[in-house]
């Protein structure tokens, strides 16, 4: 293909990429009822923890907080990313199954632009939970040690992590084309929370349960996070907070894209 | 008697032919009892915590939440069976109004037996002992099922008020609200701040303590007697009755 040709078509799929994810951000924006949920609730599991588990802040394995909400603000932004990915996921799946995707299809839109559209929504909306979640708990104790560029590189975590199960899920509305799938998986994510470091130091954890949350993938993604909170703005943090959302990502698109084909080779 | 003995036989021919709708209210519990019990082990560990073991601290909170939305499960069933037309059906009958809330509410009572032994089983194979012998099952027995009346009640009424899926969504966040503004996780000595206050106050504290009462160390200010027996109680009798009636005046509304 000649080089010009080349060119345009990639400025073609870049200009509808960013209509579709528009499209995607603005259906989220105008049904608040959808991503209140996932703001409302980790807030209101932060402010329950640090008055439930305040006083565990000195026990051995717990690592030098100022307090309880400084840990757990990785925690919180790790639940309200992984529940508001979910809403964007079912969406996509909603699509499929009141045929705007197979009119898309039909359309002469890019077959990535429909997938990476569809995730920009959730990366977006990722990115603003984690800034709001950070904002919120910052004036009550929820300190982060790296500073600005430590909230920056937070930012830019949580959109990662939104944009890996994004697509992870995305992979279930491909696979299955139903809403109701999609949002069957929230407890399988409600699971992995649970057997995770995102409430409690894997340290202070024992037996069978430490083995879980180490194998665990949302411990690396919440404790790449909490490096930034507790550690400061090091190149070891960063890297952690970064790069591990980073690779789950890549690796979440690849299963997105397979099962985006698989469903254009069934169509 | 007799109608609420065939909506009793109902309910439970509906949990037979549908185990799939079942089994999310087994579930529950026990992943509770088992997440709460290893993610948060190291709070036996702060000085003045009731219990050595966590899974006795915790199987009480699986029990509860397991019973509380069996309770609410009711109103779900019931907001379906109004948007089929079948509760028209049974209001045509010529039955009592009571006999359509005993009935469903005794129907929970069995599953929630069913599940609180269960998670008993549960419990023990993952280290759960008691400290007052058969009164540590006994106690977090009857919590479990003041917890379901008054889950039952509140769903119901807000089913007859609603007559649709809205209310779903008030009787789950008015549940879990009130079950986690108490000492669901940990007990007042251990808890800081404005939960603090609220937990003194909810009455569900009280069946908490109840239901615990046989689970804590025998040194535990908390352990088992009438006094940390009593609160639970009247709780439960109180915010039964309550709810029970809330219930039948939601239904005599619709009937007007």
């Amino acid at each position: 293909m000649p080089e010009t040709q080349v060119v345009r078509s990639l400025s073609t799929a870049i200009r509808q990429t960013i209509a579709l994810a528009r499209r995607s951000t603005l259906e989220l924006f105008r049904q608040p009822a959808l991503v209140v949920p996932s703001l409302i609730f980790p807030l209101f599991f932060s402010f329950l923890g640090n008055s439930s588990f305040g006083k565990t802040t000195s026990l051995p394995g717990f690592p030098q907080v100022s307090s309880y909400l400084q840990f757990q603000l990785a925690g919180t932004i790790t639940q309200g990313v992984l529940f508001g990915s979910v809403t964007g996921a079912a969406a996509l799946a909603t699509d499929i199954e009141n045929g705007f995707f197979d009119r898309l299809l039909a359309s002469p839109t890019s077959r990535t632009s429909i997938l990476f559209g569809r995730l920009a929504g959730s990366t977006l909306f990722g990115a603003l939970e984690t800034a709001v979640f950070i904002l919120v708990l910052l004036p009550f104790g929820a300190d982060v040690a790296a500073g600005v560029p430590g909230i920056i590189a937070m930012t830019i975590s949580g959109a990662l992590i939104a944009l890996a199960v994004g697509a992870l899920m995305a992979s279930v509305a491909l696979k299955t084309g139903s809403s109701e799938a999609v949002q069957g998986t929230f407890p399988l994510l409600f699971i992995l929370l649970f057997f995770s470091s995102a409430f409690f130091p894997r340290e202070t954890m024992s037996g069978i349960y430490r083995t879980i949350a180490g194998l665990n993938p949302i411990s690396h993604l919440v404790e790449g996070l909490r490096a930034l909170s507790l550690e400061g703005f090091t190149a070891s943090a960063t890297a952690r907070a970064i790069l591990v959302p980073l690779a789950i990502a890549i690796f979440a698109l690849l299963v997105a894209q397979t099962q985006l084909r698989a469903r254009l080779r069934a169509n | 008697m007799r109608s609420a003995g065939q909506l009793i036989k109902r309910s439970l021919i509906n949990t037979r032919r549908l185990p799939s709708a079942f089994l999310p209210t087994l579930a529950m519990p026990i992943f509770n009892m088992v997440s709460f019990s290893g993610t948060f082990f190291a709070l036996t560990k702060l000085p003045g915590f009731p219990t050595d073991r966590s899974v006795n601290w915790f199987m009480p909170l699986g029990l509860a939440m397991g019973s509380a939305f069996s309770g609410v499960g009711l109103g779900f069933s019931l907001i379906r069976d109004l948007e089929n037309g079948f509760y028209d059906r049974m209001r045509m009958a010529p039955t009592t109004r009571i006999s359509l809330i005993v009935g469903p509410v005794l129907a929970t009572w069995i599953r929630v037996t069913l599940v609180t032994l269960i998670v008993f089983g549960a419990g023990t194979l993952l280290g759960a002992r008691p400290t007052a012998g058969v009164l540590s099952y006994l106690c977090s027995w009857i919590a479990a099922l003041g917890i379901s009346t008054i889950g039952a009640g509140w769903g119901l009424g807000l089913a007859y008020r609603f007559q649709d899926m809205r209310g779903a969504a008030i009787m789950q966040l008015s549940i879990f609200l009130t079950m986690f503004l108490s000492t669901a996780q940990v007990p007042l000595n251990v808890m800081t701040g404005w939960l603090h206050t609220v937990a003194r106050i909810n009455p569900i504290t009280n069946i908490f303590r109840l239901s615990r009462s046989g689970w804590v160390n025998a040194s535990d200010p908390g352990h088992m007697s009438w006094s940390n027996a009593y609160g639970g109680l009247i709780a439960i009798a109180v915010l039964s009755v309550l709810s029970l009636i809330f219930a039948l005046r939601s239904l005599q509304k619709i009937d007007k």
